[in-house]
């Protein structure tokens, strides 16, 4: 292969997109710190407003992002190489997501193997125990707090188990999907990627289920102490990705009964499919540590 | 060490002449939209610079407050807030920023690709940075004033003890650590995807491989920074008791988690300046870099080791000691890579055909400096002293070595060294040489007296102390007025470079620079490698 035909990497031109994506994360950033103040001190302001413009920016920023770069790969622009990039980018997002919940089970095990046992006086720290709250009980899941704040902790049999089953279930359908993809098969390509939005969506219910039954009659609050913070910042984090994931793979399914993709091109596709498979090996743990354990 | 066959520089003129469909676009779209790496690597300078001297401004306070004892000119609080938003600024808005633009810049033409792999993106990561730090500033000028509490913003001082501009903080960090970890994935992904054929791994130029190891870290930890101030948001406004003992959760617990994200980011402002020093310290010495294959193994051995390091910064906090142990050597451990890397520059330069240019000067200063702020973190490492450092102005005296001296220096030398490249224009030496010269005596005035103060116990982040400490703190004073008024000749320097003002260079600029950059015209063209050169 001489020079003069080497595959040309494509660079695109001036786009107007990130930039209106810049102006649409200072509005939500500017408008969730002021909103956040608002509605826990009970203060009046724009907060609210400048937060949804700032997600409506947003919502329009994507849209119009990626119906460019849609065009552009169904116009024969780009180059394997640049799917390379593409499907690295989207495993290295993926990693920084994986770091982010890190950061989360590792809050749920310092509090567990660490500060929780510390305040019970395990180890050296009899005297913390003693001077600060004697009657304080070292047991996990940790139904009353020190300063005597008391919840019930959720089981995991029941709905947890029914969520995890219809997640795994989930993944299983979404790699369906795929493979029917790259068979060519699409009508099965259709009928799985349906089925996995659709168990998203029932994931997603049995949820909100959850947390009415936590909120009204369990007493569980994200104010509960460490136990009812881990529980729902690690299971509210979850059930974000899975509703970005579930939207992902919803607006998949309208480009695939559109026509897009073919068994060799469909970044998209899998990328939404990655991220799908991720969020459910992130529920398993979490259902095994906060849960089970 | 990598050659182009020059029928391939050819090729790059003919594309530069025309037959691509877009020119340099005029006016401020041109800024706005654009997908240029080398637009945006000037762009991110720039607003580093800007932010340099915001940042720097805010440390003029400080140095005025603390030049004579007693409280003079500001009160403790607005104090807090210069402390606080000089150190987030210097490390969110200068020091990261200003290496993202060398990456910009340098990786593309340094491993033959047109430009960043994800060019789009690339343009959201910088646009996202001006607009989380006026967020950051302008709750300076809010009730209650911006955040107080340390850069590092302990809990209960972030949550408990703070003002309610906390949320304006958290989620400008938030947006800021999007735009780093958008950075970071495209570094990478450029270095993993767009190498020019036959630039083997063990090819690249250090610059490159040193970034390739940052921007790992910062995907790596940039998150676990959003975690943290997620928690301190959760338990500022809604209720949860994550960093509060009552609730069954743990101030130290936010130690944990801020410097297991914050030793890391210690080397992600450290190892692009490692990288730097590797591309200069040969080019003046006119020999190969000693130890190629050592110095990548050391950059990845410090990269690693960092992960299992943070809790050196809390040995104060009452840690059990076989934790203590543990640390306190895995910590000193760090000092073996570090030390091939000196070593390998020093073997660099043995039996060197050395001239001293302004980027050289600044890297030597680097190594000499660097060194003796790597020696005081020796010192910090070991436990039963650092009862008596923590928390005092020898801490403050080790990382403005590293970080001023070291960070900073290095950026400098990196623009010395490649602004021909960009302008294709020499600066104005004579100038360059006055920046360098009251920047290293005044730098060392400024800090060098900082340890005396803090080995005899004057605490950090206090806008008064004893009398004692007077004599000093005047020196310090001075020695940091200097120095700020230094980079203002560096500020001329730098407008009458983009003014085009200066003697044309040659493509290679320096004698004795190599590699793939050195090749393509001076000033290097809008568009490089649109067909990729083949490297032998």
């Amino acid at each position: 292969m001489s020079q003069k035909e080497y595959e040309k990497y494509y660079v695109p031109a001036q786009s107007p997109w990130p930039f209106m994506g810049a102006c649409a994360l200072f509005l939500i950033a500017f408008g969730a710190g002021n909103f956040v103040v608002e509605i826990t001190r009970g203060k009046e302001g724009y907060g609210g407003m400048i937060l949804l413009l700032g997600l409506v920016t947003l919502v329009i920023m994507l849209f119009g992002w990626f119906r460019n770069q849609i065009h552009e790969s169904m116009s024969g622009m780009y180059s394997a190489q640049l799917g390379r990039s593409y499907r690295q980018g989207m495993a290295w997002f993926i990693f920084s997501e994986v770091m982010f919940f890190a950061a989360f089970f590792g809050a749920l095990f310092y509090a567990r193997v660490i500060s929780v046992p510390w305040l019970g006086g395990s180890s050296n720290n009899q005297m913390t125990n003693e001077v600060l709250w004697p009657t304080f009980q070292a047991i996990w899941p940790l139904i009353e707090t020190p300063a005597g704040g008391k919840t019930e902790a959720m089981g995991w049999y029941g709905l947890p188990l029914l969520n995890t089953v219809i997640l795994l279930v989930s993944s299983v359908t979404c790699h369906m999907a795929h493979v029917a993809l790259e068979a060519n098969k699409r009508k099965a390509l259709k009928g799985w990627l349906a089925l996995t939005v659709l168990l998203g969506a029932v994931f997603l219910f049995f949820q909100v289920e959850e947390y009415v039954h936590a909120y009204t009659e369990m007493g569980l609050t994200l104010q509960s102490g460490i136990y009812g913070n881990t529980f729902f910042m690690l299971t509210g984090f979850h059930g974000f990705h899975v509703t970005l994931g579930t939207l992902i793979l919803l607006i998949m399914l309208f480009r695939v009964l559109k026509g897009h993709f073919t068994p060799e091109n469909h970044f998209a596709f899998q990328a939404g499919s990655w991220y799908w498979h991720f969020v459910d090996v992130v529920w398993v743990i979490l259902f095994f540590f906060v849960y089970i354990l | 060490m990598t050659t182009t066959t020059s029928e391939h520089q050819h090729d790059d003129h003919s594309h530069d002449d025309g037959h691509h469909e877009h020119h340099i676009p005029k006016g401020i779209k041109r800024w706005l939209y654009t997908t240029n790496h080398k637009d945006i690597g000037t762009l991110y300078l720039w607003f580093a610079f800007i932010m340099f001297l915001i940042g720097g401004a805010m440390a003029m306070v400080i140095r005025a407050e603390l030049f004579q004892p007693g409280l003079q000119i500001v009160d403790p609080n607005f104090f807090n807030q210069m402390t606080t938003v000089h150190g987030l600024i210097m490390v969110f808005g200068a020091v990261m920023p200003a290496f993202t633009g060398l990456a910009n810049w340098l990786v593309p033409m340094m491993i033959g690709a047109p430009d960043m792999a994800l060019p789009r993106m690339n343009n959201w990561s910088f646009w996202i940075l001006p607009f989380a730090f006026l967020i950051l500033l302008s709750s300076l000028f809010m009730e209650g004033g911006g955040p107080a509490f340390g850069w590092t913003f302990y809990a209960p001082l972030s949550t408990t003890y703070s003002n309610d501009t906390t949320a304006l903080f958290v989620f400008s960090v938030h947006i800021m650590g999007a735009s780093s970890i958008m950075g970071a994935i495209n570094v990478i992904v450029t270095i993993f995807n767009m190498r020019a054929p036959g630039m083997t791994w063990m090819k690249m130029p250090l610059f490159v491989w040193t970034w390739l190891i940052t921007a790992f870290l910062l995907i790596a930890v940039m998150p676990v920074l959003a975690g943290a101030v997620t928690m301190v948001l959760t338990d500022k406004f809604f209720g949860t008791s994550f960093f509060d003992a009552a609730g069954g959760g743990d101030p130290v617990m936010f130690q944990h988690i801020f410097w297991f994200f914050g030793h890391p980011e210690v080397y992600i402002m450290i190892l692009p300046a490692f990288g730097i020093i590797s591309q200069i310290v040969p080019t003046f010495s006119r020999k190969p870099l000693f130890g190629y294959a050592s110095m990548v193994y050391a950059t990845t051995s410090i990269a690693l080791l960092s992960f299992i390091v943070w809790a050196h910064h809390m040995f104060t906090t009452g840690m059990p000691v076989a934790a203590e142990m543990f640390f306190m050597l895995a910590t000193m451990l760090i000092s073996v890579p570090t030390g091939v890397k000196v070593f390998n520059w020093v073997a660099t330069m043995w039996r060197g055909s050395i001239s001293y240019e302004v980027p050289m000067l600044f890297a030597l200063a680097f190594i000499v400096l660097f060194t003796i702020g790597g020696l005081s973190g020796l010192m910090l490492a070991i436990v039963p002293v650092d009862f008596q450092y923590h928390d005092t102005y020898f801490v403050v005296a080790h990382f403005h070595y590293v970080l001023v001296t070291g960070a900073i220096f290095s950026i400098m030398a990196a623009v010395y060294y490649w602004l021909p490249k960009w302008t294709g224009k020499m600066f104005d030496i004579t100038l360059a040489k006055w920046h360098f010269w009251c920047s290293l005596v005044s730098v060392n005035v400024l800090f060098f007296p900082m340890h005396f103060v803090g080995l005899a116990g004057m605490p950090r982040r206090i806008p008064d102390y004893a009398l004692q400490f007077a004599d000093f703190n005047k020196w310090i004073s001075l020695g940091g007025f200097a120095f700020g008024l230094s980079q203002l000749i560096f500020l001329a320097l730098l407008i009458k470079a983009c003014r085009k003002k200066g003697e044309p260079v040659s493509a290679q600029v320096w004698e004795g620079a190599e590699g793939l950059e050195w090749e393509i015209p001076s000033p290097a063209p809008y568009h490089t490698f649109e067909t990729p050169p083949v490297v032998k």
